[in-house]
């Protein structure tokens, strides 16, 4: 069983228990445990189930590779799935939950699924479940969602806060170990500015456990100092607990710090996302030992003997009292001797190879452990956990075993070096012969912008080690070498996945070559592993069954990040309020006074409606739009776009821009234009003023803006440089309110005027410059509504105060203010459209029945060539036609127009569909607009519309303008 | 994500300061010409591995567009220049051919 020792443990401090709970059960450990050390400490050695049988799964690691013991960490709140035992440190109160378990860990229903493995092999998604078809719903979904994922999601909002950090660096050094400490030193002393980062909390690496001396010195001592000659320089940035996740395009890298994980603490952020540009990055990210492939490897019991030996050497635990260690490296006897150092048993050290002569196998020998050459292990058995270790002859079938009695297994398969950052951004690897390991090829680095390689891998990272005194490793991909299949069906590569050795042999004799198919077949390597452990292992396999090289084989692309980084912390402060800007209109504050329903538009806040007390949203809209047809209504139209388009050659310009003629524009008019793209699609549309013999102002849609000045200055910057214009976006230097109608010019009229806003003086589609009251006033005759509308531009300085003027003055005319739905529907009952309703990127102003505001004089525009195009002129085209339902319902926004009948697969041909619809309090029924195929040649049919749970809706095509075709109210 | 020096402001943008414009040195084409030259200009795009020219826009900073060479494997950056030419500017096709001799991109090289 595995308990803490009486003493030891180099990162603990025995003077400060720390409670925390498992599934509920209180258990106790020490500060500087991990949550990993602490539940081996109370002998907890089962702690998740395994993602496809559910199998009983213990800790196999001490650090970030580590794929079964995934938690369920905190509550509420603060809830976070997928925790790595291994790299959570413990804190008083910490509560952790296993995963993949149901009902509870120790009793799984889908254990089951181990029993049935012959039946769920390799690509067992893509054979099981193809029929039979009825399985679907009541079979097949419920297995796969009840197996599916790890870790719960979150159903809280993240009560914790984040943030980012922007650094510029000359180097960035991964990995605080001693090739690491070593390049920080060398980079801070040439003068450079250093951010060195170590995701643990503590530098030094795996020195301090494997190395007794560093340079004749101890190796703590030798850390200790490094670190504390690194912090006394200026130069030099050190950050614990700091994972770097990944390395992009150009010196980019993300390092996720751990702020308050290990001591939560409200008042500051949990985690901090460095975002990195570093002139040349270090990795000295180590190596990761890989286990070994026999059958009962996933036993809870079995480790990596690294693991074993950190949790002996730094936090004075002891995975097991009889401890069997297989090997096919020195490295094994590291822990052998470290286990017989504490006072644990060690019945047999398992080396594959034909001898056993280094300096470490030597110790060990005097030390009195037995070593067995030439041996592997034929299996692990017992019931959850280890308890038997059969012995055989590594080279045969595992034929004539013997039995040792133990309770822990740790294993050694050799190293694989950290390649993931220096691969994330192009880095190429090379294969190692002697180590049976990819490393970084110098020759091939990631490239930077003048194409020099960035990224430099040092130490174990790199395949380098110290390995003097040491004997060669023997790669070792199967145990015993000859296992057959009732073995290796139960020798996992992937403990995480559940991926066998006979998984990825299936997958090869099935055809999937390319390693990446077979990862994504067998799902070896994948979710949160991503190859750390699995991958050589797993390639190796996959080689030895193609009858290939391994570096032929080659590896899976290697993706950031290295290890999960929390959505909070890629959000950072962008949340909330924070999550973007709103743009405000200076009549913002009255709207929010007085009960604005909100409609988010672009970036804007636009009220929907106004709510009087104890009114619905939909009868406040109607009183809304019944006011400003009877009486006069009023509308802030700041959001509205507003360009300057200025110089010699603007005219010209915007002949190219819209699809209608708008040099010939006389000073002091105005014009409805229509912009399309290149392509020939409708993309934007407003009225364009003349103010001036070489200035336009082009009014545009409110999400439009910005898009709108981009694609000017684009034709001008790229295409037309040699053209004399200017634009400007004067969106935000103007207030725009709409006064709409019978009794709009009464009310301007009360205020005072300087101008004539008669018909005759002031016509439709013109403007005037002149003073209303104590304002400064550009006074547009344009109208959205079909009713007596002025749209007076006012400084925005200004704006407020105009618009508290013009509802005092319209008092007596019950002026009522007015929303966007307002607008939406009084435009729609003129027929008028919407970009983004009856447009949708696929739609040309021809289709709209745009064609008088299409010039036909032009020799050229932008989006001219384009609807000449056959598909363009093509007669069945959907065109824009009113809708009226029969019994005056409201027809479903979006929905299609269905023909009679159905083709040879049952289904119904779509000839059309609603692109807007409301409900007309003018006319007291539902009105709609649609785009229908041959539309306009169809007047008076009556079309089907299905709608959403069967049924349909009969409605007939009519005339879009369905308010005052005649335009009899303009004049009011 | 790319460093790019904006040649009209100086300032060297990261990507997130930059908008992407797509292929560079595209010939316009419109009324009168056939579909297979509107196609060409409107849809056809080189997609090298290698040298490539690019359109981006300094969108967050001065707004200028201006055109960049580079290496789309090896990320090397062989200059920025003025949107407002029609060709690349011998200096940048001197560079390349340093490094790449022999190199093509559409009819250019």
């Amino acid at each position: 069983m595995s308990h803490r020792l009486k003493e030891g443990g180099r990162l603990i401090d025995r003077s400060q228990p720390k409670f925390f709970t498992f599934n509920g059960q209180s258990m106790a450990g020490f500060a500087g445990d991990t949550l990993a050390s602490a539940l081996l400490a109370s002998d907890q050695l089962l702690v998740g189930r395994s993602f496809k049988y559910h199998r009983p799964r213990g800790i196999v690691t001490s650090g970030p590779e580590e794929p079964n013991a995934l938690m369920n960490l905190g509550k509420g709140k603060t809830f976070e799935p997928n925790a790595r035992a291994t790299t959570t440190e413990l804190f008083e109160g910490l509560a952790a939950e296993s995963q993949n378990h149901w009902p509870s860990l120790e009793f799984d229903v889908g254990e089951i699924n181990a029993r049935l493995s012959r039946f769920l092999p390799a690509g067992f998604y893509y054979k099981m479940f193809l029929w039979p078809r009825a399985f679907w719903k009541h079979v097949y979904e419920p297995f796969i969602r009840q197996s599916a994922g790890l870790g719960k999601a979150p159903r809280h909002r993240d009560a914790d806060h984040y943030e980012h950090m922007h650094v510029t660096v000359d180097t960035l050094i991964v990995g605080g170990g001693i090739a690491g400490l070593n390049a920080a030193i060398e980079a801070a002393e040439a003068g450079r500015q250093v951010l060195l980062v170590e995701q643990t909390p503590h530098c030094g690496g795996r020195a301090p456990v494997d190395h007794a001396e560093i340079d004749g010195e101890p190796a703590q001592d030798w850390v200790d100092a490094r670190v504390a000659a690194l912090a006394a320089m200026p130069n030099v940035r050190l950050r614990t607990r700091a994972m770097a996740a990944g390395v992009y395009d150009h010196g980019y890298a993300l390092v996720k710090e751990r702020l308050t994980d290990h001591a939560p603490d409200p008042s500051r952020p949990r985690h901090r996302l460095w975002k990195v540009r570093a002139r040349r990055i270090v990795t000295a990210t180590g190596a990761i030992e890989r286990p070994l492939s026999f059958a009962g490897n996933d036993l809870p019991g079995v480790m990596l003997a690294s693991a074993v030996r950190d949790y002996v050497v730094n936090f004075g635990v002891a995975p097991g009292r009889r401890t069997v260690v297989v090997t096919n490296n020195d490295d094994g006897y590291r822990t052998a001797l470290a286990l017989k150092a504490a006072g644990l048993e060690v019945p047999a050290v398992l080396d594959t190879r034909t001898e056993a002569m280094g300096a470490l196998a030597e110790a060990a020998k005097e030390a009195g452990i037995t070593v067995r050459v030439g041996r592997g292990i034929e299996s692990v058995k017992g019931k959850g956990k280890v308890e038997k270790v059969w012995v055989c002859d590594q080279t045969r079938d595992g034929f004539n075993a013997d039995p040792i009695d133990a309770d822990c297994v740790a294993m050694s398969g050799g190293w694989s070096p950290v390649v993931h950052l220096w691969s994330h951004c192009g880095g190429k690897l090379t294969w190692d012969e002697a180590g049976a390991f990819f490393r970084p090829d110098p020759e091939r680095p990631p490239t930077d912008a003048k194409g020099e390689g960035f990224v430099r891998a040092v130490g174990a990272a790199n395949g380098d080690w110290d390995r003097a005194g040491e004997q060669p490793m023997q790669p070792v991909w199967s145990m015993p070498e000859q296992a057959g299949y009732a073995l290796k069906s139960k020798s996992w590569l992937d403990f995480q996945n559940d991926v066998k050795v006979t998984d990825v042999e299936l997958a090869a004799r099935e055809g999937f070559q390319s390693v990446e198919h077979t990862k994504r077949y067998t799902t070896l390597g994948m979710a949160t592993d991503q190859g750390k452990l699995s991958n050589i292992n797993g390639l190796a396999v996959l080689a030895g069954q193609l009858g290939d090289e391994i570096p032929n084989v080659g590896t899976t692309t290697f993706r950031p990040p290295y290890t999960p980084i929390s959505m909070g912390a890629i959000a950072g402060e962008a949340r909330g309020a924070l999550f973007q800007p709103i743009r405000k209109t200076p009549i913002h504050d009255w709207h929010e006074a007085n009960s604005a329903h909100w409609e988010p538009v672009g970036h804007w806040r636009r009220p929907y409606a106004f709510l009087q007390e104890a009114e619905s949203v939909h009868d406040a809209v109607m009183r809304e739009v019944h006011a400003a047809r009877t009486k006069v209504g009023l509308l802030d139209a700041s959001t509205l776009g507003k360009l300057i388009v200025k110089g010699p050659d603007a005219g010209r310009f915007l002949d190219m821009l819209y699809t209608n003629m708008i040099s010939s524009l006389p000073v002091g008019k105005c014009r409805y234009g229509l912009m399309c793209t290149e392509n020939g699609f409708l993309t934007d549309d407003g009225v364009v003023a003349r103010l001036s013999e070489d200035t336009w102002l082009c009014h545009t849609t409110t999400g439009g803006a910005d898009r709108i000045h981009g694609h000017m200055e684009e034709w001008l910057q790229t295409e037309w440089w040699d053209w004399k214009v200017y634009v400007a976006n004067v969106t935000e230097q103007w207030a725009q309110i709409g006064v709409v109608g019978p009794k709009a010019r009464e009310v301007l009229e009360a205020l005072g005027c300087d101008l004539d806003l008669s018909a005759e003086r002031l016509p439709f589609m013109q403007w005037r410059d002149g003073r209303i009251g104590d304002f400064d006033a550009r006074v547009f005759r344009i109208s959205f509504s079909g009713e007596l509308s002025y749209e007076i531009a006012i400084p925005t300085s200004q704006g407020r105060a105009f618009w508290d003027a013009l509802l005092e003055a319209g008092k007596p005319h019950g002026i009522t203010p007015y929303g966007t739905e307002a607008l939406h529907i009084m435009r729609a009952e003129k027929g008028f459209i919407m970009i983004g309703d009856e447009t949708d990127g696929t739609v040309i102003p021809q289709d709209l029945g745009l064609n008088w505001a299409i010039s036909k004089k032009k020799e050229d525009f932008l989006g001219k060539r384009a609807q000449e195009r056959e598909h363009m002129t093509d007669p069945l085209r959907w065109k824009l036609v009113g809708l009226e339902t029969e019994d005056g319902s409201v027809l479903p926004d979006g929905a299609y127009v269905a023909e009679p009948g159905v083709n040879a697969n049952g289904q119904r041909r779509v000839q059309g569909r609603v692109t807007s619809t409301y409900y007309s309090p003018t006319l007291e029924r539902g009105i709609a607009m649609g785009l229908v195929e041959r539309g306009p040649d169809r007047m008076g049919e009556t079309l089907e519309f299905p709608t959403i749970g069967g049924g349909a809706v009969k409605a007939r095509i009519v005339s879009p303008v369905f308010y005052d075709p005649d335009g009899e109210k303009l004049n009011g | 994500m790319l460093i790019l020096t904006c040649p009209y402001c100086g300032v060297a943008c990261d990507e997130t300061e930059l908008a992407p414009g797509g292929e560079a040195h595209l010939k316009r084409f419109g009324p009168g010409s056939t579909d297979e030259e509107f196609e060409g200009y409107l849809f056809q795009r080189e997609n090298p591995r290698g040298v490539h020219f690019e359109r981006w826009r300094h969108a967050y900073g001065c707004g200028k567009w201006f055109h960049a060479a580079r290496d789309t494997v090896t990320m090397e950056v062989f200059g920025t220049y003025s949107a407002q030419v029609t060709e690349p500017p011998e200096e940048i096709r001197a560079k390349i051919s340093a490094k790449h001799p022999g190199w093509s991109w559409r009819e250019f090289s």
